[in-house]
């Protein structure tokens, strides 16, 4: 029936029509999953039909009921496998749930699987998992972004209705615009990090991809709000976003940031975005160009505060309370050093590394200290332009999905392809990537809207409105 | 602007000596080419990262958060927990209700 096309939005439409069975939504995005995945990899766990059956057969009432969701491997869902795509966490099977997964079974949603990631969500390419990469839907030659590979592959190849990834400096936005998807980093604080394994705790925060804007502000909506498990969870109201879809935005503001139009962005990726910008001012969109002028700072802060903060949230990681084990050591030191040198890959050593030199003694000041005065200017600049504008349109990635293999021995060259989500990050601001054009090679380009923080809203109302004034939805991926 | 990058490759920032000095730091154990490999890519990477200086922050209050956060307090009573067992599951190794690791102490006092 190919139940596993649609939109959750639309399977509950259909359902209130009395016109499905969960047990046919089950068994199409199985066989999706069974017919594809051995091309794009893209899940690492996938629950088995019995539980799946079992669960839906509870008939929950709810948001999501019967819906199928695909969860990143570094948020925990008691009782399977949570790996962050590591070694280390090899065998390890978390005994309670992430607040996020409790509220989508809360409300009735099937989990379908655990989705493939770079390791501990360092990488923009999917290609630093230990299970290997995930491939692109619509070139399974090149990769589908990262971190939240898996996600969006899942969601961009039919394989799940819904997914949830997670974002320190790009990693939902870039996969979803490299697979042609819909992929939302909320506010820092919107939703519970409760039970996301910790990457970078003050950049760190947990979203919806999904194939359409409606997907995407439904299932915000399921995982917003406060949480006392999460002590850097705001205490701010949850709205309606479904509200905001269907609305008429002439006469809101939009700001384009001269700095995200330069020299280096890929040229098909500039003239979609470009073209984007035209169709808002056919929609009433006034814009206004501004200056963000510490972006160029963006990507060396980062790669000092997210390091710095990675490397003390992984000094947990020694073959003492979970996952994998040197065993051949006679001391416990040595235990810990072998434990994480066999545990963790090139690329987490790379950055804990990076971390651990930024907060050694002597170099402090020099580079940690910089980095968070620099974070402040570069808010400073998202505080002022958002007195001029209500959102800001940027390109989500300077290019389109690379190759497999093309940036991985170059990690400098793969830090900077963030170029454009990292300052999201850096002021803790709302950002959505949603597709806007193809190359001509047929590859998916994605358009980045920001908003103040908790302006989920503004984010919501503008993408949809572009979304129906240009839709990229009809077009799939031929697997 | 940063797409693309160049490193001058005369005033090395960090050598293998300073590399060898970080990984026992992060307790990691680093094969010699392992060391070579790293010392090269984080030295680019830190003279990349060196653009930082060029920002004037004299009068600049660091950001540790994005947003303003403040202490959390609730009251002190007594909730469920997870189960001991639940918990322990997952260690490479225990002994009843204690997670067991080689030797702490290596030397003879």
């Amino acid at each position: 029936m190919g139940l596993n096309r649609e939109t959750a939005c639309r399977l509950a439409e259909m359902a209130r029509g009395g016109g499905i069975n969960p047990e046919d939504i089950i068994t199409d995005t199985l066989g999706r999953i069974s017919e594809v995945d051995g091309k794009i990899k893209a899940f690492v766990d996938i629950t088995e039909r019995d539980t799946l059956l079992r669960k839906a057969g509870e008939r929950k009432k709810g948001r999501l009921s019967g819906i199928p969701v695909a969860v990143k491997d570094n948020i925990c869902q008691a009782g399977r496998p949570a790996t962050c795509a590591s070694k280390i966490l090899h065998g390890f099977s978390p005994p309670y749930n992430a607040t996020v997964v409790d509220k989508l079974e809360g409300e009735g949603a099937l989990l379908f699987g655990r989705t493939n990631m770079d390791e501990f969500a360092f990488g923009s390419s999917c290609e630093t998992s230990c299970y290997g990469a995930t491939r692109n839907p619509w070139d399974t030659e090149r990769i589908p972004g990262g971190s939240s590979g898996g996600s969006a592959a899942a969601v961009a190849a039919d394989e799940t209705i819904l997914a949830i990834g997670s974002d320190t400096g790009g990693s939902i936005r870039q996969p979803a615009a490299l697979c042609g998807v819909v992929g939302l980093k909320p506010t820092y604080g919107r939703v519970s990090r409760y039970g996301l394994i910790a990457f970078a705790s003050s950049l760190d925060q947990i979203g919806p991809i999904t194939k359409d804007v409606a997907d995407c502000a439904l299932l915000l909506g399921v995982i917003a709000g406060h949480d006392e498990r999460d002590s850097t969870s705001a205490n701010v109201p949850v709205p309606d976003y479904g509200s905001f879809l269907n609305l008429d935005i002439s006469g809101l503001k939009a700001g384009i940031p001269k700095e995200y139009f330069v020299k280096g962005i890929d040229t098909e990726v500039d003239k979609s975005v470009r073209s984007a910008i035209e169709t808002f001012k056919k929609l009433g969109v006034k814009t206004v160009e501004l200056s963000l002028p510490h972006t160029e700072y963006a990507v060396s802060a980062y790669y000092i505060i997210a390091p710095a903060e990675a490397s003390s949230n992984l000094a947990r990681f020694d073959g003492v309370q979970y996952g994998y084990r040197d065993a051949a050591a006679d001391n416990i030191v040595d235990m810990f050093s072998a434990t994480r040198s066999g545990g963790f890959g090139e690329e987490v050593k790379r950055r804990l590394m990076l971390g651990t030199y930024a907060l050694s003694s002597g170099y402090y000041d020099a580079y940690y200290l910089k980095a968070m005065k620099v974070r402040t200017r570069i808010k400073e600049d998202f505080d002022g332009a958002f007195k001029k504008c209500d959102f800001i349109i940027t390109p989500t990635s300077p290019s389109p999905a690379f190759k497999i293999g093309e940036k991985s021995g170059d990690p400098l060259a793969m830090y900077l392809s963030d170029i454009y989500t990292i300052p999201a990050n850096l002021a803790g601001i709302p950002g959505i990537s949603l597709p806007c054009g193809f190359t001509s090679a047929g590859l998916p380009i994605g358009l980045q809207i920001l908003a103040a923080p908790f302006r989920e809203d503004t984010i919501i109302k503008t993408a949809h409105a572009f979304e129906r004034a240009a839709d990229f939805r009809k077009k799939k991926p031929s697997l | 602007m940063v797409l693309y990058y160049n490193i001058m490759k005369s005033d090395k920032i960090i050598d293998k000596k300073e590399v060898k000095h970080i990984s026992r730091l992060a307790r990691l154990d680093l094969k010699d080419e392992e060391i070579d490999y790293f010392a090269r890519q984080l030295d680019a990477i830190i003279h990349y990262i060196g653009q930082l200086k060029k920002v004037d922050t004299s009068k600049v209050e660091p950001t540790s958060h994005p947003l303003p956060i403040s202490n959390v307090f609730r009251e002190d009573i007594v909730r469920p927990s997870l189960k001991r067992e639940a918990v322990m599951n997952g260690a490479p190794d225990k002994e009843e209700q204690l997670f067991k690791v080689p030797r702490i102490i290596t030397e003879e006092f």
